[in-house]
């Protein structure tokens, strides 16, 4: 791979031409490729692993933010969250998305997704999805509507065109040894948040990929501070689903109660809590109805139990907590119009890969949520993408845009399993993410800049490592942006949490954009207009 | 993490091969799918999922191999244990038709 940067796009195995490139298959890939597909485009989807089973969605359950059309429970589904989302959310974007997964979900019932139905009145109840039926049934609609899927495809860098724009992406096809190369007229990154590898469930093809290709075409982020969700699970477990814990009491080792330690509103308790020793759960508060109804929804949520051997309702197991990053956290690129358009032209951005502030502020309590906004932004980005591909002149070399890990700038090669581990060291450790101050960010970011300037002068010693070495690469940019962000916003607000700033500056409430690579850099957006509430 | 591809019910159609996200097993000619990286396995269960023979097994342990014994698995009905309960057997009704979550969203 001793190539320069700024090479020509090579030639591949599998050479296409389409009018969109999406890159991700998970719930907003898949929107975003239906979407396009539609307008009138030809599709590539390109996955890492497999669409269908890929992403956070698909072995999960979620509910949906799904409020019919009522002014009254629309309105008070946008109040609910804006406390919690340090009033950073944007009110028209809220009813954009509620319009757009009424849409959504309506037409996935049509599709054949079988919603459950009332018991008494017999009518259809479309607030959640089970992810494996979900994420399946997305399959099919993306390969009926002509979308070409390119599975376990990983990407490694994005093609730009002589305009600057974004012209598709360069990768390899894993399970066949060889290449792909897909031209294109505009690129929906679909690739997820990042949540470092931890293991929560599902999340660990979400490395960060699309946000380090974007980032090396110029992208910009916003809400990049608000990345250290972190998930409950069984300690030996990766099913995070920390919704259930709402019925859970939280003990220590000797059996007593840890005042304050909560699910919601005291999960940074059961953090504290963890660096002392163990805590362990039992989920007792829930009734029998409630266990009915868990079991009926989540049997995923039972198998690690049922496995060990252990009731849940009954019996003490030791919990942890696995970073969820942005993956549950709402920082991700920037949005510039309605079309989920990034600051790149061509480029689009869809799914948890998208900044969710526009909806969530800086705090997503659930699921809801991310599931709204991968449908309404996948939708919206397919079809900006296939407008602009439209519009768009097809000529001119293309160049490889990838830098780090893949251009050999002549330094040692690095090896990319002890760059990840490093990575994790950083952004696992409550003490640096979780519970922030100044101190700890800065040496942290002085032993991240340090690792990103490694993998820019150095390749893999393996060609078989590039596609972990540019996950490699992808957590130590993502981990970056997350703490100069988190030393730039001087404040607590959403789940950025500052110790040596636990109150809010109201001069802060704007987005905090960052770019940049070699040198990050962040800057405040402007005041954000006043919510409806307050204007009414 | 994944433990168990079974040799007895395994009947290499390769289907874990091409849908698990996180490329864990390798297609052997002529013979049965090999758990070829086993550390990458993200405990997600989808192979299971989409197994047609239940002749996986996927451990609820996360971040270590624990060693598993195929006739007490059978034993306990945990071959099979998460695609029955989603339904996707061929007999099975979609387990998203009983769906409870708005009984809990409520609560939420």
């Amino acid at each position: 791979m001793a190539q320069d940067t700024g090479r020509s796009s090579p030639s591949a195995a599998v050479e296409l031409d389409a009018d969109v490139l999406v890159l991700g298959g998970g719930p907003a890939g898949a929107w975003a490729a239906v979407a396009a597909a539609r307008a009138g485009a030809t599709v590539v989807l390109a996955d890492k692993g497999f669409c269908g089973t890929s992403g956070a969605t698909a072995p999960s359950g979620t509910s949906v933010w799904y409020v019919p059309p009522d002014e009254t429970r629309r309105r008070a589904a946008i109040e609910s969250r804006r406390a919690l989302g340090g009033h950073l959310a944007d009110d028209r974007w809220s009813r954009r998305v509620l319009d757009a997964t009424f849409d959504g979900m309506n037409e996935l019932a049509e599709r054949g997704y079988p919603f459950p139905r009332d018991e008494e009145t017999g009518s259809s109840i479309r607030v959640s999805l089970q992810g494996p039926e979900y994420m399946r049934l997305m399959r099919k609609l993306a390969k009926s509507a002509g979308v070409r899927i390119l599975d376990h495809s990983p990407a490694l860098e994005l093609l730009v065109g002589p305009d600057g724009a974004a012209a598709g992406a360069r990768g390899v096809r894993r399970q066949k040894g060889d290449d792909w190369t897909v031209r294109a007229g505009a690129v929906v990154i679909a690739t997820g948040g990042c949540a470092f590898l931890s293991r929560a469930l599902g999340t660990n093809v979400l490395t960060g990929d699309g946000h380090l290709m974007a980032a090396e075409i110029g992208a910009e982020f916003s809400g990049m501070e608000f990345s250290n969700a972190y998930g409950l699970s069984p300690a030996f477990s990766s099913v995070t689903k920390s919704a259930f814990y709402k019925w859970a009491t939280f003990t220590d080792e000797a059996g007593d109660a840890i005042p304050g330690a909560a699910s919601q509103g005291g999960r940074s308790v059961i953090a504290r809590a963890l660096e002392k020793g163990p805590v362990f759960g039992r989920l007792d508060k829930a009734d029998e109805s409630i266990r009915r109804a868990m079991r009926a929804s989540q049997p995923n949520f039972f198998l690690p139990f049922d496995r060990r051997g252990l009731d849940p309702f009954n019996d003490r197991f030791a919990i942890t907590l696995r970073l969820e990053g942005t993956v549950r956290g709402t920082g991700g690129l920037r949005i510039v119009d309605d079309s989920c358009a990034t600051t790149v032209p061509g480029l689009y951005a869809a799914g948890d890969a998208a900044t969710r502030e526009l909806i969530c502020g800086g705090f997503t309590g659930g699921g809801s949520h991310n599931a709204a906004w991968a449908i309404s932004s996948g939708r919206w980005a397919g079809a900006g993408a296939a407008e602009f591909s439209r519009g768009r002149a097809r000529a001119g070399d293309l160049q490889a845009a990838g830098g780090a890990a893949l251009a050999d700038g002549g330094g040692a090669a690095f090896d990319p399993a002890a760059a990840i581990h490093a990575v994790q060291a950083q952004t696992f450790s409550f003490q640096t993410n979780y519970f922030r101050h100044p101190d700890r960010l800065t040496l942290a970011l002085e032993r991240l800049d340090e690792q990103w300037r490694t993998m820019r002068r150095g390749v893999p010693a393996s060609r078989e490592d590039v596609v972990r070495a540019r996950e490699a690469a992808a957590m130590t940019a993502v981990a970056r942006w997350m703490y100069r962000s988190g030393l730039a916003r001087d404040e607590t607000r959403g789940m950025h949490r500052r110790e040596d700033r636990p109150g809010t500056d109201e001069s802060l409430r704007r987005h905090l954009f960052t770019s940049g690579l070699d040198e990050v850099q962040t800057r405040f957006g402007g005041a954000l207009a006043q919510t409806e509430e307050v204007a009414a | 993490m994944i433990e168990l591809v079974s040799e007895e019910r395994c009947t290499g159609c390769n289907i874990c091969v091409a849908i698990c996200p996180t490329n864990v097993f390798d297609a052997v000619p002529a013979s049965i799918p090999t758990i070829a990286r086993q550390s990458d396995c993200q405990t997600c269960f989808m192979c299971e999922a989409y197994c047609p023979e239940d002749a996986l097994y996927v451990a609820p342990d996360a971040d270590e191999t624990v060693a598993v014994d195929e006739p007490r698995l059978v034993a306990r009905d945990l071959l099979g244990s998460y695609r029955s309960a989603l339904g996707w057997t061929k007999t099975g009704r979609p387990r998203a038709l009983s769906d409870a979550m708005h009984k809990l969203v409520k609560s939420f």
